[in-house]
């Protein structure tokens, strides 16, 4: 059986197509309010369902609650404030507003609470800090003033060049069914895969009856692999290394907050939603710098008993020499002389330079689909 | 700023709350209302996995799996 959704039901924000209509007919009587991309992404996750069982835009009640205990005011665990900013009230409290990405309507709010917020105390309970050298704080810190709380409706999808890989949870659920999967790992990534990844999704395969490889597209860092090469990278590992009734590939748009063991939880929710079982929890998970331990997160979810999805916490990884394959530091007794740890900062400069990455780092397919991009990373 | 999250008072026997305060000296729990709170949660979660799974109606799944059959997900 895969995961029940997260709170017990799957919520679906999307309006019918005469409501619709009649909605977009009638957008000037409406107050309009633009809204960033990031935002716009979280509006399409609430209308999927993919962060069940929001409804829309945190009130202040779930918000304190979400910062404070981790949890939703009704108990449902829930890190990530899920919130709308807007500079200034141009609207007031029990409004309907249309919601506007790029000069396209995309959702209607019912409007139910505009609220104050401590950006700091914020920054401090998300990040665990409020440098403004993390780009989560920094993004916090450069919000508006006001929060807007209140269950939304969706009225038309972003653009979205990645269509064909883009799954929703109604989706994930009824392929996972089809494929007879009962027990599904889910593994998050931002990267093209090397061996590391192979084997630590291997491993947690070993496990269940499928592997869920869903990778986070979206807004990047510079430096950062362009979604294509992700795409492009993992269509040839699937080809030539994985079973093909047992693993599949599909994307979802999300923010980083790069909120480590806070943004751990979230990530799980959210495969806990798509139907997976159970979620890779990696080493420094949405971390950036050093602002978490490496195994911070791995704590954190000691405090979820009701969380609904199992956490695989599968240690790094590395290659060995003496052992002649990848392995990790419980399973390996030589000694640290013998290890090559793959270094995603060497495998960039060994994308740049040309150079053929060794194949205990990256398999060759995988090296020659990067390599045929001109550019594979976000400038 | 945010106002206390509201508690409620339960009441368990006396033997039983000198058990589980043996029982969580050099844990991570910090009181005896942290860990029943833990342990209630966990009960009350794998109760609800046990409630009957939410289902599609037909006419969706068909549609759903139309989609997949288009994107290559299914045969």
């Amino acid at each position: 059986m895969v995961s029940k959704p997260h709170g017990g039901r799957l919520v679906r924000r999307l309006v019918a197509e005469r409501t619709r209509e009649r909605i977009l007919s009638e957008q000037k009587e409406y107050p309009h309010v633009q809204i960033e991309h990031g935002r716009a992404i979280d509006l399409e996750n609430i209308a999927h369902g993919v962060y069940s069982p929001l409804k829309g835009f945190l009130t202040s009640d779930d918000f304190e609650s979400v910062l404070d205990h981790m949890r939703l005011s009704d108990d449902t665990p829930w890190t990530i404030p899920i919130v709308l900013d807007v500079r200034e009230k141009t609207f007031d409290e029990g409004d309907a507003i249309l919601l506007y990405y790029d000069d396209l309507p995309i959702a209607r709010m019912h409007v139910e609470e505009i609220y104050t917020y401590d950006k700091r105390e914020f920054a401090v309970k998300v990040f665990k800090t409020d440098d403004l050298n993390h780009p989560g704080v920094a993004r916090v810190m450069n919000m508006g003033d006001y929060l807007v709380g209140g269950e939304i409706e969706l009225l038309n999808e972003l653009p979205n060049p990645f269509a064909k890989y883009t799954l929703r949870p109604v989706e994930t659920r009824v392929l996972f069914k089809e494929r007879g999967w009962k027990t599904i790992v889910a593994f998050q990534t931002r990267n093209v895969p090397h061996l590391g990844h192979e084997y630590v999704q291997k491993a947690a395969l070993t496990f269940v009856d499928g592997l869920f490889i869903n990778p986070v597209l979206g807004r990047k860092k510079k430096g950062d692999y362009r979604d294509e090469v992700i795409i492009k990278a993992y269509e040839t590992l699937f080809e030539h290394y994985y079973p093909k009734d047992a693993a599949t590939l599909a994307t979802v748009r999300y923010e980083m907050r790069y909120a480590g063991p806070r943004e751990a939880i979230h990530h799980a929710i959210m495969r806990k939603n798509f139907g997976a079982t159970h979620f890779i929890v990696g080493r420094d998970h949405a971390g950036v710098g050093d602002y978490y331990g490496p195994y911070e997160a791995w704590d954190l979810f000691g405090e979820f008993p009701d969380l609904g999805i199992t956490p695989m916490f599968i240690r790094e990884s590395f290659y060995c020499r003496k052992c002649g394959g990848m392995v990790n530091a419980k399973i390996c007794p030589h000694d640290k002389e013998f290890h090559v740890h793959i270094s995603g900062t060497k495998l960039r400069k060994m994308i740049m330079t040309g150079e053929q990455p060794p194949e205990y780092m990256m398999r060759p397919e995988v090296f020659e689909v990067v390599r045929s991009f001109e550019n594979p990373f976000v400038e | 700023m945010a106002e206390e999250k509201k508690y409620t008072t339960v009441s368990i026997p006396k033997p039983l709350y000198d058990k589980i305060k043996v029982r969580i000296e050099g844990t991570g729990f910090t009181s005896v209302s942290d860990y029943v709170t833990y342990v209630l949660r966990e009960v009350l979660a794998s109760l609800e996995e046990e409630e009957k799974e939410e289902v599609f109606t037909e006419e969706e799944e068909e549609k759903v799996k139309e989609r997949l059959r288009a994107l290559g997900y299914l045969d």
